[in-house]
């Protein structure tokens, strides 16, 4: 494609965008020269490439347009809704042959005769006023002079032009930017004189403002005065701009990447060097790279505007949609954010400001009634705050109704009934970000399709930041993103496991726990868990997770072991790795793309050695590890009222009691799950033993307590293997048999009829069954009476 | 296609990657997957006291660099000894194949770079056996030549 479609496909739509928001503000204030004079000109700009470079259907469009814009200029119409949505649509259409030429090069097959007949009908007003004199002092009679439009080279165009539109020309000459233009502001020459020189200024080669005096047309103080004001009127304009592929910056980028990591290298053989001449090189390089780094990192940022400023534009065709009446109001627009950021950040966006005007706000009359202005605000705002970006989108509107929210999230099988009465108001908005909760009751065209909360919430996410919601009923609704500032740059600390080293993102990791041996890991079920100041941690070996050893499951051994907490969606567990290193400073590089689908790897880093080191997906991890499951439960946020007993989240230990149903046991009074041969059970007077680890140990059978009676059955006096729980509380053990293990959860309690029988201490619902807790520590009391009892027991919440 | 031809450098190996990956290198900070053209094409494994030769191709925008035995030639080669591969040719390594040259001393296989590094979309199925003459050294030139 020729390089002068190219520039014009960029510019005109940079052009295109402006408009939009120019034509809505132009709605508000409809008498703003100012506005319309720059309306006019991007249209005829447009019109007049467009024609030199032979698009005829663009052309004829564009020149419907504008004639339609010069009798508003004029004066001869007034700006009603109709015409905004006319001149609108004709801005659309722009768009999507500009499209067309970007793909096939011809401005497409589109008919547009349609959007013309409209234009041109709405040239007329409903009540044709009386003709205005048109504008001060601008001659009607066309003037045949070059300007810098080239659509006037055009032989039989500008003629035509000139009897149905006031000549070209005029616009240009009325320019206020420009010299002949402030001077004839300012009343100090006359249109005639100025375009002769204009004239004479393309024959010749003087300058305007030597012509005009030449010819006496103005004075000289006059033009030195107007050149002035004009440079000083220019001090935006003296932060000069260039345009730069996207490419280029990404490729500087990268490039800057690299140097940082040549720098890290570099400074580690800085120590092995003597000359002393190299230190302070070397901390010069070093400075450069730095700053190197900062400034590059800064071309990345674009301001927020570069979403927002379509959105005055979406917001008067969404209400005008929906009916209601809505005011947009932006703060923050000056705050940068990376592009990478903005991307992500478009689309989710654009959902939060339709749903807003779709959803929030209400109808005008509506609003009455409710005491309201009947105009609805949407309000924007973006900061930088704690290193972190803030973006909010508040709507003074009905706010969120739990009740409805309620009502669905239960109809989608999202919550339970109970679960619901259950949440707190917040916890109950954060529902409308599940998956299958954004269908809304009727898809309008609006929205409710597709794009829903869930989406925005991951997309957020997926760089790193949050989302929440806050609603206040009939006030409004705000929801707030946050989104961490820096990318490619991240703080690590780095560990060893299975010869190979990892690195793990600061932002996940909570805190270093060193064991000087491994007996304190406590193995429950297969499951190694560790006792954190008194919480349990469930742990996850790295080189088992990761394939790097064989044996399924290290035994507690005596040798030191070292665990890095981490957190993942709030979940906490424990990563057992071979070594720590230090922590630095790492420059996250993408995997390809055949490696890029392994969710425990979020990247790769060349460490200062040159070194490639992966970098863990702390939540790829987790869920690979079980410790969080695929989608986000709802279980976790119960709340409960009064009159039911609950207990901290903790593990317990389901167990399936033959056909009494099951039973569960606090992971933490358990040590052991061990297989005994039913031989092994003696039988002391009325109790049964065996022995374990040396000592005597009290076996209880489960049915037999829980169905309130009868003798042991010692009828299964065979090798046949008894699954027996073994649990110690204060020096005391007891042995139970049990029918079979069903599996370990981690769940708030909340007992709900507490001890109806002893060795119950209530009933629960884990997982869609009841069960029944067992009250351990009153069936060690009542099976080893004739231990000697150590201090009473601590009966704190089971 | 092929943009260099490197020794065999460190790699660092990728646990839970698909087998075909070896691991990832450090090309002059680049990080640049490797891939073992043996098991792609599931030939049998290099004897371990043969080090392998990095090429490096680029296709949909990644590079990877494939692990060869030996660098050939680079020959140029008459369009008209193109020939498709024979229908005869079962098994998943034709997925891989463009075609075929017609050298005057044998037959020189091209390889599909495309597809190769394609994982998703190529990779075996079935278990049919190969039942071709095929010289380890002749993978190797084609993918050197390979446009």
């Amino acid at each position: 494609m020729d390089e002068i479609v190219k520039d014009f496909l960029i510019e005109s739509k940079e052009n295109l965008d402006r408009l939009d928001q120019e034509l809505v503000k132009l709605e508000a204030d409809p008498s703003s020269k100012e506005l319309l004079a720059s309306i006019f000109r991007t249209i005829h700009t447009i019109k007049g490439t467009c024609s030199f470079l032979g698009f005829a259907k663009l052309e004829k469009l564009t020149h419907t347009a504008e004639s339609l814009l010069a009798r508003l200029r004029d004066g001869e119409l007034s700006l009603t809704p109709e015409v905004t949505s006319g001149l609108l649509a004709a801005v659309d259409a722009i768009r999507l042959m500009l499209a067309a030429i970007q793909e096939t090069e011809h401005d497409g097959g589109e008919d547009y005769t349609p959007l013309i007949a409209r234009l041109a009908d709405l040239q007329n007003p409903p009540a044709s006023a009386s003709e205005p004199p048109l504008p001060t002092g601008l001659p009607a009679a066309p003037v045949p002079l070059a300007t810098s439009s080239p659509a006037d080279s055009e032989n039989a165009k500008p003629v035509q032009e000139a009897s149905a539109v006031p000549p070209v020309l005029d616009e240009d000459l009325a320019d206020p930017s420009k010299l002949g233009g402030l001077l004839l502001q300012r009343g100090l020459v006359t249109p005639r004189d100025l375009a002769q020189a204009l004239h004479q200024q393309e024959i010749g080669r003087k300058r305007l403002g030597e012509i005009l005096i030449e010819q006496g047309a103005a004075h000289p103080e006059d033009i030195l005065a107007a050149q002035r004001a004009l440079e000083s009127r220019n001090p935006e304009a003296a932060v000069e701009t260039i345009r730069v592929g996207v490419t280029l910056l990404d490729r500087l980028m990268n490039l800057v990447g690299e140097l940082v990591l040549a720098r890290n290298q570099f400074l580690q053989l800085r120590n092995r060097v003597q000359d002393t001449a190299f230190l302070p090189l070397s901390q010069r390089i070093n400075l450069i790279t730095s700053e190197l780094q900062a400034e590059v990192m800064k071309t990345r940022m674009q301001p927020i505007s570069n979403v927002w400023n379509k959105f005055p534009r979406t917001v008067r065709d969404l209400a005008r949609n929906c009916g209601k009446d809505v005011r947009l109001e932006m703060e923050g627009q000056d705050t940068e954010l990376d592009r990478t950021i903005i991307e992500t950040v478009k689309d989710p966006m654009t959902h939060l400001v339709r749903n807003a005007i779709d959803h929030g706000i209400e109808l005008p009359e509506i609003r009455k009634q409710a005491g309201k202005q009947p105009q609805g605000l949407l309000m924007l705002r973006a900061f930088h705050e704690g290193g972190h970006v803030h973006i909010e989108v508040t709507d003074d509107g009905a706010g969120l109704n739990r009740s409805r929210i309620c009502e669905k999230a239960i109809e989608r099988s999202l919550v339970s009934r109970q679960q619901a009465d259950r949440m707190s108001d917040r916890e109950i908005f954060e529902l409308i970000f599940l998956p299958g909760f954004s269908t809304a009751e009727k898809v309008t065209n609006v929205s409710g399709r597709g794009v829903g909360m869930d989406v925005v919430k991951t997309k957020v996410e997926k760089i790193g930041g949050t989302v929440d919601v806050h609603s206040a009923e009939g006030k409004g609704t705000t929801i707030r993103i946050q989104i961490p500032l820096t990318l490619a740059i991240i703080p690590a600390l780095l560990v060893t496991s299975g010869s190979e080293r990892f690195a793990i993102p600061q932002v996940s990791l909570l805190e270093l726990v060193r064991l000087e041996t491994g007996k304190a890991i406590e193995i429950v079920h297969g499951a190694a868990v560790y006792r954190l100041r008194g919480r349990l941690l469930p742990l996850v070996y790295l080189n088992s997770e990761l394939g790097l050893v064989t044996h399924p499951l290290p035994e507690t051994s005596d040798t030191a072991v070292s665990i890095v907490v981490v957190q993942a969606h709030g979940y906490e567990f424990g990563l057992v790795v071979d070594g720590i290193l230090d922590s630095e400073e790492i420059v996250v590089k993408p995997l390809g793309k055949q490696l890029k689908k392994i969710s425990t790897y979020s990247g790769v880093t060349i460490l200062g050695d040159g070194h490639v080191t992966l970098i863990l997906d702390i939540p790829g991890l987790a869920r690979r590890a079980r410790i969080i499951s695929e989608s986000q439960e709802p279980s976790k946020i119960g709340k409960v009222p009064e009159g039911m007993v609950v207990t901290a989240s903790q593990s317990l230990l389901i167990v399936e009691n033959g056909s009494r149903g099951r039973m569960a046991i606090p992971l933490s009074l358990i040590t052991r799950l061990e297989e005994f041969p039913a031989s092994t059970i003696e039988l002391v007077g009325r109790h049964e033993v065996t022995q374990y680890g040396g000592k005597v140990m009290p076996i209880v059978r489960l049915s037999r307590i829980l169905s309130k009676g009868g003798p042991p059955s010692t009828a299964a006096n065979n090798d046949d293997p008894v699954q027996v729980v073994v649990c110690s509380e204060s020096g005391r053990s007891l042995g139970l048999v049990v029918d079979r293990i069903v599996d370990i959860v981690n769940e708030k309690l909340t007992i709900e009829s507490p001890g109806q029988r002893g060795g119950v201490l209530g009933s629960s619902i884990i997982q869609r069954r009841v069960t029944e807790l067992l009250d351990v520590v009153a069936l060690m009391h009542d099976e080893s009476p004739t231990v000697s009892e150590p201090e009473a027991p601590d009966r704190k919440g089971v | 296609m092929v943009k260099e031809v490197i020794q065999f450098q460190p790699i660092t190996r990728v646990p839970l990657a698909p087998e075909v990956i070896v691991g990832v290198m450090n090309l002059r900070g680049q990080i640049v997957s490797v891939m073992d053209l043996r098991r792609r094409l599931e030939f049998p494994e290099r004897p371990c006291d043969q080090l392998p030769v990095n090429v490096v191709v680029q296709a949909h925008e990644t590079a990877v660099s494939l692990l060869v035995d030996e660098i050939g030639d680079v020959i140029d080669v008459q369009e008209d000894a193109f020939e498709t591969p024979p229908v005869t040719l079962q098994g998943f390594v034709r997925d891989m194949l463009r075609g075929v040259y017609k050298l005057p001393e044998r037959l020189l296989l091209v390889l599909d770079i495309e597809r190769v590094l394609d994982l998703e979309n190529f990779t075996h199925e079935t278990n049919a056996a190969i039942d071709m003459d095929l010289h380890k050294g002749h993978a190797t030139e084609s993918a050197r030549r390979v446009q």
